[in-house]
């Protein structure tokens, strides 16, 4: 079957079995890399991507159910050739180590920041309850998203 | 991972998905959120011929209240419930569960219907809906029948649709004053299933007696278990220390836990008991305090 969707705003088209996985939809038919497959079981988080406005995990998604959405993934934080507040956070704050787990915690972050900018530490650790980090690099994560959503908000305040 | 080879449709509207389901009778398999029946068909557990998904049919995902009802369509993900006031409001049970429910992604997709209709003993809904005495609502090309939960969970993974039904929502009883609901959920990590899970639900009488006692227990049984002997116990009394204490241990009878890595049954037993008591004072100081 034939399945097209947005992706980071641009209209993609390919054909595939009804029982291709989202995450595969991406990283196979559009040759886009970014989205991680980790435990394949809706464990992990690796395969995270926002779809229609909601962070999910593409591993458990059929890209057919994907028909005409909205996905975000990683490549797609990137703006204007500058780096996500979230990207330039993890980098600053050392919020990656083997860079695994990465898409999914900064896209979970920047829903999140987006959403709230000023998250407690306890907020920012519920929202990542469901993506693993195995280097367990958790404390530099959390560092990261909290300043990455003070930058968005000190950038909204300097605008408004 | 992939799962079998299946034939794919997406419905737009319920006619058209009852129609496809009474032709394709034990065939077909409604996906909703699919976050348990997805992962079932990667590792060949399931293996439907056909898919019927639901989500582009519209009107599905809306939380009503009707009829001294809360009607939780087919789409309602469980993040729409933690984030719901209406559910706040209507079911204060199922307001405690909601956050429990998997991880954050799992409830942006999962839906409570499906989770329900699973009818995996280690899924937290059910144990709530046993406690509320909820309806579930199942719709064919011959019409919509309201089952009740304890009929609709008939087993291991089975519950007691007919070929070519759907379920279309869930109906809970709406909470009058004096109700209080707490879930109490003991996992390992967040989005493992429950070691144990408690679900106990309670209104007071205007002369302070318990008119309405419900308790539903998690992994602990081959199904999600009503602990109806330990809600007897506790119809017409006085609320109190004593009596949740006596309830909790016949909830510990009622349950029939195994051993298996989340720990020894007696240790699973014993927390069902200190669940019970602590979910029934929960439940109490909920509605003390709603009375300030």
């Amino acid at each position: 079957m034939k399945i097209t969707l947005t992706v980071n705003g641009v209209t993609r088209s390919a054909e595939a079995e009804p029982r291709t996985l989202l995450v595969d939809f991406i990283r196979t038919q559009l040759g886009m890399r970014g989205t991680h497959i980790g435990c394949d079981t809706t464990s992990c988080g690796a395969c995270t991507v926002v779809l229609d406005g909601l962070p999910v995990k593409s591993c458990t998604v059929l890209a057919a159910q994907a028909e005409g959405a909205e996905v975000r993934t990683v490549e797609g934080l990137k703006q204007n050739g500058s780096l996500h507040p979230i990207q330039a956070a993890f980098k600053e704050h050392h919020g990656l180590q083997c860079g695994f787990c990465t898409p999914g915690m900064m896209l979970v972050g920047a829903s999140l920041i987006e959403r709230n900018p000023t998250p407690s530490e306890d907020e920012v650790r519920w929202e990542i309850s469901g993506n693993l980090c195995r280097c367990t690099g958790y404390m530099n994560i959390v560092k990261a998203i909290q300043a990455a959503g003070n930058e968005l908000a000190n950038a909204e305040e300097s605008s408004a | 991972m992939y799962p079998a080879s299946f034939d794919y449709t997406a419905p737009t509207s319920i006619e058209e998905a009852t129609a496809l389901l009474a032709e394709l009778g034990d065939e077909g398999r409604v996906l909703a959120g699919g976050q348990s029946l997805l992962p079932m068909m990667k590792l060949r557990l399931a293996q439907p011929a056909n898919l019927v998904d639901i989500n582009r049919i519209g009107g599905l995902d809306t939380l009503d209240a009707a009829n001294g009802h809360l009607e939780v369509g087919a789409l309602v993900r469980h993040a729409d419930v933690v984030n719901s006031d209406l559910v706040t409001s209507s079911s204060p049970l199922m307001a405690s569960a909601a956050p429990w429910i998997a991880d954050p992604l799992v409830r942006n997709r999962g839906t409570v219907c499906g989770s329900v209709a699973h009818c995996d003993p280690e899924g937290d809904w059910n144990s709530v809906m046993l406690a509320l005495g909820a309806d579930v609502v199942a719709t064919s090309t011959s019409g919509e029948r309201a089952i009740p939960i304890g009929e609709f969970v008939v087993d291991f993974f089975t519950n007691s649709l007919q070929p070519g039904e759907m379920v279309t929502s869930i109906r809970v009883p709406r909470a009058h004053d004096r109700t209080g609901g707490a879930y109490l959920k003991l996992e390992r990590k967040i989005g493992d299933y429950a070691t144990v899970g408690v679900a106990t639900h309670i209104r007071l009488d205007t002369d302070g007696t318990i008119g309405e006692a419900g308790i539903g227990l998690t992994s602990v049984g081959p199904i999600n278990i009503k602990a109806t002997e330990a809600e007897a116990m506790l119809l017409g009394q006085h609320p109190g220390d004593e009596l949740f204490a006596s309830a909790a241990a016949a909830a510990g009878h009622a349950a029939d836990p195994a051993s298996d890595i989340r720990g020894p049954a007696e240790y699973k037993r014993a927390v069902v008991e200190a669940y019970v008591r602590r979910g029934l004072a929960a439940c109490l100081s909920q509605i003390s305090q709603e009375g300030r």
